[in-house]
This record gives structure tokens, C-alpha cells and sequence, in this order.
């Protein structure tokens, strides 16, 4: 490694803490959201393919479903990517 | 009024034993009695950071089972008069344990001690649980770091569901010590920033004890770090979290190595 190299490099490596925080936000609301019961979220993800399955075809990855805790409440958020509707 | 206070935190490395070690040695100090008790059973180390690893005859097991008395498996420090160390067994199993009669022995440290603190074996797994099971309070130790944070969070929700007091429909009283921290670091955004873990753990923080080699200094000595160099910056972010603990109001900062060289010349006489 050359002289400008060895700053080049530790500038790309500086700065990774806001990725780490960002990860886990993200992962812990997951985790936290099963707490009590451990496949909530993965319960009702199924359903609810299932259902929309019914009517409309959908793969399994087009379905999102997060909560997201506030200071009181939580939040479902439910988001299904599906074919045009003609 | 006797304390129950469990040092956990899930990840292993993080620093429960030289944390209980440091406080109980700081909470003896002031003037307290206190005793540190090692759930590790299988993979003791209380004794060897406590310097006391010749001297163990009989453990938390063998009093648990009724093999022996309290008083004749409590080590009392040589250091510090208050201070006295309950080992956990080397040699037996770790389900060796029972519940009850662990049971029985809290109760009866509780006669004997004003602050008893467990010191948790890493995981979630029944040692962990059984160290956490009477406390009153809790210290999560979490490096700064994400799979330290993300098994903290784990233990907290362990805290809320498994222990006596939850079962009860009581809370433990939960506290943040964030341990290895690098001021340095975290302020070039290579590391998790206190305020993050705050935020993602939202857990009062019990104090910050910056990296330094003294810290491992002091476990090659078998001193607490609290003990083996007073004025060293993590021994003072020690003693000014176990004022916490004892409700005083202590300015939180993260000490910075000031007096190294006072260090060097007084440090080791401590003991």
C-alpha cells in the first residue's frame, strides 16, 4: 500500500457507526415485535398471502409486513406488491 | 434493606466479571457489605479476577445442595473488609443447580449482606436465567457494538418475562454500563455513540468506562480494577457508577486518562 493508498483507504472505512445504528433499528424492531410471540410476524405474513392468494397471484417476497413501536402504540404496516389490475 | 443486583448481558467478552468486580469492590469501599457471586458454573472466573482462586473450598453448588454452609464457602477478601466472593463450582455440571435451593441461599445472603451481586454466566440459557432470577435490579453491560446491543436488548426482554419480580407483575430495575468505549472512535463515527445505545436500548445508563489497559492489567494482578489502580480512568467511571447505584447524583462523562503518571507511582500500592 502506497503512502496515498493508506488515506484513501481510512477514509473509506471512517464513518461506519450511523450503518451499525441504522442495522440494528431496524433488526431490533423486528425482534422486539415477536417477543410474546416468537412467529408473529411470520404467521401473519403467511395469511395474509394466503388470502390475497385468492384473488390475485403473489409471491411470498412481495409481502412486507414490519411493526413499527411508538412511544404508546405499534404499528402494523402491511405493504403487497401486486400485478397491474387491468 | 438487602440489593440483589445481576451483571448480564447475553454476549460473553463484554466484561460482567471485571464489572462485578470492580462495583463490589467500589460498593464495599463505600462502606457497604457486599458479596459477588459467580453463576458460571463450569467456567468460574470471579475467583481468578478476585485473586482469590487458591483459597476456594466450597462453592455456591455445594451450599445450593446442602454440602456445606453458607459461611464455609463465603471468601472473605483480604483487601477489603467488607467484601467477601461466593465461587461458583468448577468441576460439576451446570444443571447441578436447583432452583430451591438456590432459592434458600439468596434468601439467607439477604440476611448477611447489603448488596449481592450476580455475576451471570453469557447467554440466555438456564445459568443465565437462574442469575437473574431474584435480582431487584440489573445491570446490562454492552459494548459498543452491534451484536453486543442486539443480545442486550434480548437480555432486557428476559428481565421483563423470566425473573421473580416480573412474574410477580413487578419490574427489575434495569441499568446500562457501556464498557470498552472509545471516546476517540465514536466521536470519528467508527463507533456506536452513547447516545445511540440510549436510544436503541432505551436503558438508564449506570456509567461509561472507556478501553484502557488497565483494565487488564489489574485481571493479571486478580485485583479489581477498582483496587488496583484507584485514579485510573476506568476505576474512577467504576466508583462513580457504584455512587450511582447508592443514589448519588455523579456527573455523567466518560473519564479520560489524566493522571498516568500519579498512576504509575501509586497505582500498584492500592492493593
Amino acid at each position: 500500500m502506497n503512502f496515498f493508498g493508506f488515506f484513501k483507504r481510512s477514509e473509506t472505512q471512517a464513518g461506519t457507526a450511523p450503518v451499525a445504528r441504522e442495522r440494528l433499528q431496524v433488526l431490533l424492531e423486528h425482534e422486539r415485535a415477536g417477543s410474546g410471540h416468537p412467529n408473529l410476524l411470520s404467521a401473519l405474513k403467511n395469511e395474509i398471502i394466503h388470502v390475497i392468494a385468492r384473488h390475485v397471484a403473489v409471491k411470498p417476497e412481495a409481502v412486507s409486513v414490519r411493526i413499527e413501536r411508538h412511544n404508546t402504540t405499534a404499528r402494523l404496516r402491511i405493504a403487497v406488491d401486486i400485478p397491474k389490475l387491468r | 434493606m438487602a440489593k440483589v443486583l445481576v451483571v448480564t448481558s447475553g454476549k460473553g467478552g463484554v466484561g460482567k466479571t471485571t464489572s462485578t468486580a470492580a462495583l463490589g469492590a467500589a460498593l464495599a469501599l463505600n462502606g457497604k457489605k457486599v458479596v459477588v457471586v459467580d453463576f458460571d458454573v463450569g467456567l468460574r472466573n470471579l475467583d481468578l479476577v478476585m485473586g482469590a482462586e487458591r483459597r476456594v473450598v466450597f462453592d455456591l453448588i455445594n451450599v445450593a445442595q446442602g454440602e456445606a454452609k453458607l459461611n464455609q464457602a463465603l471468601i472473605r477478601d483480604k483487601r477489603v473488609e467488607n467484601l467477601s466472593l461466593l465461587p461458583a463450582s468448577q468441576t460439576r455440571d451446570k444443571d447441578a443447580l436447583n432452583e430451591k435451593g438456590l432459592a434458600r441461599v439468596m434468601k439467607e445472603l439477604r440476611t448477611q449482606f447489603d448488596w449481592i451481586i450476580c455475576d451471570s454466566p453469557a447467554g440466555i440459557e438456564r445459568g443465565a436465567i437462574l442469575a437473574m432470577r431474584h435480582a431487584d435490579a440489573a445491570i446490562i453491560v454492552t459494548n459498543p457494538e452491534v451484536s453486543s446491543v442486539r443480545d442486550s436488548d434480548r437480555i432486557i426482554g428476559l428481565l421483563d418475562s423470566k425473573t421473580e419480580r416480573a412474574e410477580k407483575g413487578g419490574r427489575v430495575e434495569k441499568h446500562l454500563l457501556i464498557t470498552r468505549f472509545d471516546q476517540a472512535r465514536a466521536s470519528r463515527g467508527e463507533m456506536l455513540k452513547i447516545d445511540d445505545i440510549l436510544d436503541i436500548l432505551s436503558v438508564p445508563l449506570l456509567g461509561i468506562i472507556p478501553e484502557s489497559e488497565q483494565v487488564l492489567r489489574a485481571s493479571n494482578l486478580g485485583q479489581p480494577v477498582t483496587l488496583a489502580s484507584p485514579l485510573c480512568a476506568p476505576a474512577r467511571a467504576y466508583c462513580d457508577a457504584a455512587r450511582r447505584l447508592l443514589g448519588d447524583n455523579v456527573t455523567m462523562n466518560v473519564p479520560l486518562e489524566r493522571f498516568n503518571l500519579l498512576n504509575k507511582i501509586f497505582g500498584g500500592r492500592a492493593a
